[in-house]
Parts: structure tokens; sequence; C-alpha cells
């Protein structure tokens, strides 16, 4: 019987701590030779023998199962739980005694496989034994990945477990996971439970009711879930709302640089996605040196990626744009030709395929609002970053001596000289400054999408989009403009296609253009005509 | 240089009648040439360039080895650059000038569209080893990749028979490859009685790396009571916000698993793949394929690229056995005279990776095994199914109108690439996409 199978287990698990390893450990060893069998089914049955022989070991050989780590030595037959598992040659140790073996090839070792029915039953097995350890958190995810899982063998314990619970959150969840299957199994109370719910699990639930035979069960089932459908469609507007503001955000992290760069100074730089790109290598780069840091990595490259790509910008102003001065278009072709090299270096200096940027533990999964609403923890940063660098960027413009001298500079440049200031250097930091910009969005796209050569070119179009919807020379018309793109490209998204979508925003810009040529905020008095 | 004296031109016409005379009469110890034709700059070079490293490699190696007919193997290495029209000036050149006796190349079907006519005018061989949408067949082209009856089928049957799906999401880049595929799948499910509305089809276009809404969509559209798996044709550089995306909003391989066609383990290396544990892929080769010779090809290619860390994939197996079969044509047929390699390939039988053998049909497609394997926490697959043996390639989809009567055999006397069975004429039949 699984009650007292797991019971069993726990107390071993218990009672174990700390008491010498058995000897004998032959049944053990015919325990996992089972596991070693081609046919899923009877691996299936022989983790049931596992959690029911109540070893103090079986919890680590199930999770190193759970993770294909759990091995089997071709030539002696000895079972091994593989350390690591990178390249050709892997770290191991003896499963049975948990005595290191050294390293052990690819080649030599048989890997005990599990499918994703497999997998489930091991995440519900291990589950039921994490519902008694001592951490609420480590509670509340078992008894989430318990959802769903619950089977008659399980009823029992897990009412038990659910009823000396002293953590409400865990609690709850347990009494939905138990009213998930009592509903399967046509109990009419369980709706009660279930209603209000938004838990997937719970939805699905109630969907095979109403599709079920029973026909009062499905019509109490089916008004369950008209309720449930009302709360989901506000969470629905919200979810879209956030999904607008992180494409707007990512679009004003990309556009800001160049709002600089193409709005302030009127430098048509084709390479500004590339220098998109340096950023995010930055990042790469910070992570090679930084191995196994990936959350200091992330912080450092912030201002490396700024300094990388701003050097880069700088180069650039000063071997090729300062000298095409007001020839808007030798200047698009030669910043052009600039990308394509960027991109060739990346290529031929590191590699044409793409490099990992390793998200750090704190900006991974997301923030669980509800069950139905979580706001993804990674776009999450870069919303905020995004806010935190355009306000950095509107106090360097208002409040600085650079920010009144870049100012000065593009509403008048002979008068701006004439006071003094010395216009080719206030060109080479503006310009350093926009690219600069450039890279810090590069280090927060490296968290979302690919690091490779082809980064920037994905970001150029749009962000040239941006800047020019939201007025040239006008750094909050490019935030509102990236912002309300974003929202409006989202709200749209649903019901046209990602495709369509992006083609309907574009004519909306063309038509938004053919009548605002200056965009939505466009620059007034003697600096426009300039 | 514009020289317009007599002398010079007379110079010239010297020069370019010996420059005709050399070859014929070297040939005997000339080597052979094998073109190259894979982007190594461009959007393309991600998944090209190591197709081109491939290639040298199984050369030197079989240079090291004394060569091909006692001649030693020259490859002319030339750069689309992921530019579909600069293909077919690249392909002529390789034909017309570089004098290649075949060519191994190509990844997207756009680009082997593109190809195509002139391969067929001049002559050629081209191995295209990448999987593709099926519904063509030329004379002188051999589709060492997968046809849709070897990848997207078996991996549909793999998740309705075995893991129980009755909801398809059918999630695509938006060009030639995923729609014919989707088209294809499309018409096979609700031919097994899926209903409309247990479907989604859904496109995006290149490089999309904004998921969030179509990722949400998907979490509804499965949570509707029925067990719901997505079927992913999304090209090569979208994969990674996808798979982020999944990972991030909490899509579990045990509740939504998806199967993909484009992602192996080349396109692994650029993820972490911890959150993805589960989700699945179908090809015909896996790095972890557990065989001796898929050992020493990963040892080789470890060696020959420096790199402990590199990967293999099924497009390089696809060309280890292109360049195995057309090695074993031309020793069959005593020369690399490209009339003869095309009649005699057909038939030729090789080792592939996997532990079977391959074997060239009439249709200039080969038999494979089908593979589903499961991403593991360490970039790579593990396989949980294959094919009981291996499946021929079906140039024709039997599941679309206009292509369902169409058969292609390349062997004499009827030589043709789309024969129709019911009309019973060679290229009777309709036009099918």
């Amino acid at each position: 019987m699984r009650i007292t199978r797991y019971l069993t287990l726990w107390l071993l698990l218990v009672a174990l701590v700390g008491t010498a390893q058995a000897q004998q450990d032959d049944p053990a060893r015919s325990l996992l030779e089972a596991l070693a069998s081609a046919s899923y089914a009877a691996k299936g049955e022989a983790i049931d023998a596992i959690v029911e022989s109540g070893d103090a070991r079986s919890r680590a050989w199930l999770e190193a199962l759970n993770d294909g780590k759990l091995q089997k030595n071709k030539k002696t037959g000895q079972f091994v739980v593989v350390l690591a598992n990178r390249g050709r040659n892997w770290p191991v140790e003896d499963a049975l005694s948990g005595e290191p073996l050294g390293e052990m090839s690819r080649r030599e070792l048989d890997r005990i496989g599990i499918n994703n029915a497999l997998r489930g039953q091991l995440r519900s097995t291990l589950a039921v034994l994490d519902l008694y350890v001592d951490n609420p958190d480590a509670r509340l995810q078992a008894a989430n990945d318990l959802l769903g899982q619950v089977d008659e063998a399980m009823m029992a314990p897990l009412n038990a477990v659910r009823d000396q619970e002293s953590n409400e959150a865990v609690r709850d969840r347990l009494t939905e996971a138990l009213a998930i299957y009592r509903l399967e199994q046509g109990d009419p109370q369980a709706i009660e439970t279930l209603r209000g719910s938004l838990h997937p699990e719970a939805r699905a639930a109630l969907n095979g009711v109403v599709a079920g035979a029973d026909a009062k069960l499905a019509a109490e089932a089916k008004a369950a879930l008209s309720g449930i459908e009302q709360t989901l469609k506000i969470n629905r507007g919200v979810e879209t709302l956030y999904f607008g503001l992180s494409l707007g955000s990512v679009l004003v992290l990309a556009a800001i640089g160049l709002a600089i760069t193409f709005g302030v100074m009127g430098v048509i730089n084709m390479a500004h996605g590339e220098l998109i790109m340096l950023g995010a290598y930055t990042s790469w780069g910070m992570q090679q040196l930084l191995p196994g840091q990936p959350g200091l990595a992330v912080i450092l490259s912030i201002p490396a990626g700024f300094l990388v790509a701003g050097l880069a910008g700088v180069a650039i102003e000063r071997c090729v744009i300062q000298f095409l001065k007001g020839r808007p278009l030798e200047t698009l072709l030669a910043t052009f030709g600039v990308s394509l090299i960027l991109q060739q270096l990346v290529r031929t200096l590191i590699s044409p395929l793409n490099r990992t940027v390793v998200t750090p533990e704190w900006m991974s999964g997301s923030l669980v609002i509800n069950d139905a609403l979580s706001l993804t923890l990674n776009r999450l940063y870069v919303l905020g970053f995004a806010l935190l660098v355009f306000a950095a960027l509107m106090l360097v413009m208002r409040r600085t001596r650079l920010g009144l001298e870049v100012r000065a500079v593009t509403q008048n440049r002979a008068m701006a000289r004439s006071m003094g200031i010395r216009a080719t250097r206030v060109d080479m930091l503006t310009f350093g400054l926009g690219a600069g910009v450039a890279g810090l969005a590069g280090v927060a796209l490296a968290q979302l999408t690919n690091v490779g050569p082809n980064l920037g070119q994905s970001y150029i179009i749009d962000s040239f989009m941006v800047v020019v919807f939201g007025g040239v020379g006008n750094l909050w018309g490019t935030l509102v403009a990236g912002m309300s793109l974003g929202v409006i490209n989202q709200v749209l998204e649903p019901w046209a296609g990602a495709v369509l979508a992006k083609i309907i925003v574009l004519v909306f810009i063309i038509l938004f253009i053919q009548k605002r040529p200056r965009g939505l905020f466009p620059q007034k008095g003697r600096a426009a005509e300039g | 240089m514009n020289t317009s004296t007599p002398s010079a031109r007379w110079l010239v016409a010297a020069l370019l009648s010996l420059g005709v005379a050399v070859p014929a009469q070297a040939q005997e110890n000339d080597p052979i040439k094998v073109g190259i034709l894979h982007s190594l700059t461009g959007t393309m070079a991600i998944s090209e360039s190591t197709l081109k490293d491939t290639m040298l490699m199984l050369i030197e190696q079989q240079n090291a080895e004394g060569g091909l007919l006692g001649r030693q193997l020259e490859p002319v290495v030339v750069d689309p650059a992921s530019n579909w029209p600069l293909f077919a000036e690249k392909a002529r050149e390789l034909l017309a000038q570089d004098k290649v006796d075949v060519i191994f190349g190509n990844w997207t079907s756009v680009s082997r569209k593109s190809v195509l006519p002139v391969v067929e005018e001049l002559n050629g061989l081209l191995f295209y080893p990448v999987q593709y949408e099926g519904e063509e067949s030329s004379e002188n082209v051999f589709y060492t990749g997968a046809a849709p009856n070897q990848q997207a089928i078996p991996a549909v049957n793999y998740l309705k028979d075995n893991v129980g799906v009755e909801r398809w999401v059918l999630a695509g880049t938006d060009y030639v490859y995923p729609r014919t595929t989707n088209k294809i799948l499309e018409a096979y499910l609700k031919g097994h009685g899926v209903a409309d509305e247990d479907i989604m089809i859904n496109y995006t276009p290149f490089g999309h790396s904004d998921w969030q809404n179509i990722v949400s969509e998907i979490k509804r559209f499965g949570s509707e009571g029925k067990k719901t798996a997505v079927v992913s044709t999304i090209n090569g550089d979208a994969n990674v916000p996808f798979y982020r995306e999944l990972g991030n909003q909490g899509i579990d391989a045990a509740d939504i698993p998806v199967v993909a066609f484009s992602v192996g383990e080349q396109e692994l290396s650029g993820i972490d793949t911890g959150p993805l544990v589960g989700h699945l892929a179908a090809w015909n080769y896996f790095m972890s394929v557990d065989n001796d010779a898929n050992y020493d090809f990963i040892d080789a290619w470890i060696d020959y690229t420096g790199d402990e860390m590199s990967v293999t994939n099924d497009p390089m197996e696809a060309h280890y056995i292109g360049f195995n079969m057309w090695l074993e044509a031309v020793r069959k047929a005593g020369t690399a005279d490209v009339d003869a390699v095309k009649d005699a390939i057909i038939g030729v039988t090789v080792p592939n990776l996997t532990g079977g053998y391959a074997a060239m049909m009439p249709n200039h497609h080969i038999t494979k095994p089908v593979l589903i394997g499961e991403i593991q926490d360490n970039g790579q697959f593990s396989v949980v199914w294959e094919t009981p043996s291996t499946v021929a390639g079906d140039a024709w989809s039997d599941y679309l109108d206009g292509s369902r009567d169409l058969i292609s055999d390349w062997r004499k006397p009827m030589e043709c690439g789309n024969y129709n069975v019911v009309e019973g004429s060679c290229g009777g039949g309709v036009e099918a996409e």
C-alpha cells in the first residue's frame, strides 16, 4: 500500500540520519538493477519499489534519476551518480557507497533514461517527501507540484499532512490538490472548494467535468468556471499591459541611445545596433571572467558595457563621423559599413555561434501575483532598469555641464563655439554617451534574447521607429513612444498574430508621420529649424 | 587592364586555350574537387559554418586514408553570405569556374530553391543536409536531411499515442518550411479526428524576440482540460527567447511538452537548459546516441575544433552520411563523373552514426531512423523513443492534395521526379506548392 510506503519512507528518513550504512548492499543493488530495465513501465514499478524499500539513500537515488545522473558502468555494472555532466569525462561517485570514483568517460556509462511520464511520477513522489521538511517555501512548492498529481493512494497521507500543516498557504494548496482529485472522482462538494481558483489544473479539472457525462455536476462546474473566467479577464488585461510595458521598455532601452546620437546630434548611426551588441558581448565576457558568479557579473557588466560601447562610440566618432559632418547620406553609408565590420569582427574573433549568458538566480522565474498572473522577473528588472537609465540620462542632460553644452551645441553650433565651448569635444562625448547607453541596452538584452553577431540588426529598425515616432530630439518622446508602441503591439498581437501586429504598427506609424511629421513631441522654437 | 593591341589579344587567346587544354590532360592525377557552399557570414553563419568545418574534417580524414580512386580530394570553399541570390551565383562559380565534382551545401529551403536551377542547368551534384518540407525532387539534388515523414509525422505520432496529446499548438516561423510542414501536420491531425478548435496555429517573424503574449496564450490554450502539446517549427535564433519565456512562465514539460524540429544541440548551446528539461525534439541523430561510431565521430570533431565543449548535431550526421555515400558511389562508378555517380549512388548503403545503415532511395532521399529526445540539463538530449526500423524519405507528402499521387523515381527508365500514378504521366500532376 502506498500510504504506508510514504510513511515508512519518511520515518526511515528521519530515523536513519547519521546511522551507519547497511553492510549488506545486495537488496539495494537489485533495486537499482530493476531501474536499468528497458521498459518505462518496469522503471515506474522499480521507482515504487525503491520508495517502499525505505532505504535511506532512496531520496538521493530518485533525485539523481530525475536529473538523469544515475548511470551504470557498462563493463563493471557498477551504479554511479554523475556529479557534473558537461564535456566528455565526468566526475562520478558510487551510487551505493557514495565514495568518489574519479572521472569516467561518456563511453563507459549507460544512462538510466526517464521520460516525461516517469518524471511526473518522480516529481510527485519527491513532492510528498518534501511535505515533511521544515522550510515552508519548500512545502509550498511541493504542494504546488502535487496539483493534478494526486491519486487514490495519496489521499489518506495527504489528508493527514494537511490537518497537521501550520502554514495556511500550504494548507490551502493541499486542500485544492485534494479537491481536484475528488472532483475527478465526481464529488460535487469539490466544486465549492475550487470555486474562484485560478490555477490551470483546477480549471482543467472543471473543464473535464463540464465535458463529462454527469449533467448536474457539469452545470455546477460551468457556473464555477464562468466566475473564474470573469476574474481571469481582468488578470489577462493586467498581463497584457505588463507585456506591453515590458516590450516597451526594451524598445526604449534600445532607442534611447539613438535618441541622443540621432535625435540630439542628428547623426544617422546605422551601427547603433552593433553598439548594443557590444554591450551584450561585454555581459557575456564578464561572465567568462567571473565563472560561477552570474549575479556579480551582471552588475559589473553594467558599467563595463557602458565603457566598452562608449569607447567604441568615441572611436567611431573620431575615425568616421567627424569627417562627415552635415552629410547625412554619407554618414548613413559609412556607419552601415562600420556595422558590418563590427558584426564580422565578432564572428571572426569570438564565434558565429550564439553565446550563453546565464541568468542569475534572482532574475529567473517569476513574481507570482496569483495563479493566473505572474510577472516574469527578468523582464521586471529590465523594465526597472530602462526607467533608471532614462532618469539618469535626463539628469545628465538637464543638470550637468555636459548636458548644458550638448544642448547649446545642438541648438546653435556657431553661437556655442563663440561662447568658448569646444564643439568637437562635445560631439565626441555626446556620441560616446549615446553609444554607452546603447551598451547598457545590450547588457539588459543579453538577459532576454540571443547574444550573437546578429543581435544588433534586429533592433536597429525598431530603434529608429521609436525615435522618429516620439519626435526627434526629445527624450520624453522616446519614452512615451517606446512604451505606447510596446502596449499597442501586445494588445494587437493576440487577435492579429505577431506578423500582422508588426505590420499594423508600421502602417500606423507611417500614417501618423504623414499627419505629424515631427512625431509625438515636436521640438518647438528655433531649435526645430536647425 | 584593357589592351587592344593584336599581339596582346593573341597572347590572351593562347593562354585561354592552354587553360582549357590542361585540365583535360591532367585529369588522372588532379585532385577531385569538392565544393562547399555554406554561409560563413551573415545570419545563417551560426548554423552553416559548423557544416563547412564538418566537411573540411571529413575531407581531411579521407585524404589521410589515401584519398579517392588514388586521387586527393580538394575542398573548394565559397561564402554565399546568407544571401539567397548569391547562393545561385556561388553555385555557378563552383560548377562553371572551379569545375567541382560535387557540392555539399545549403541550409535554408529558400537558398536551396535558389541553387536548384543552376545545379540542374550545369548538371552538378548537390547534397543537402537539412530537414526540409519535402514537395521537391530534382535529378541533381540528394536530400540527406529528413523529409516530413521522417521527422514531423513520427513526432506527432509519438505525442498522440505515447503521451496522449489531444490538443495541438503548431507554432512556427513565417516562411516556407514551417508553413508547408504545418499544412501537412494539420491535414494529418484532422485526418485522425482532431477537431478544428483543438488546433491552434501561430506564425511569428524571423528572429522574433518577444514571446510573452504567445507563451501565455499557449498556457491558456493548454488549460482547458485536454492534454496539450506544442509542435514547434520555430527557426534558429528565435528559439532562445522562446525557451527562456517558457521557462520563466513556468510551462513545464510534464504539462505542455514542446516538440521542436529545428532545435538541436547547437541551438541549445546558447541556452541554460535547466528549466527546459523534458521538452522534446525529433531528429534522426542526437549527440548523446550511445554508439561507438558516434563516439569516434565526436572525438574526431572535438580534436578537429580543439574545443572540448563543441557539439555535434543532426545536419552534421547528414553530411557524414552524404559524403560517405558519394565516396561509395564514386568508387562503384570508378569515376567522379556526375552522370555516372548519379546512377551509381542509388541503392548505396553506408553506416550512419546511430548504429544502423542509411540507403539512398530512387527518389534521392535516404533511409533514417526517427528519434525522439528529451532535453537534459546539460544541453543534450536523451532518446526516449525511436522508430523500430529506418524510415525511407518521401519526397511528396501523402497528406496533401496534389502531391498525394506523385512519386519520384530517378532510376532508368522512369527518371522522373514527379510521376503522377493516377494519370500515368511524368510532370502531369498538379504542381504542389
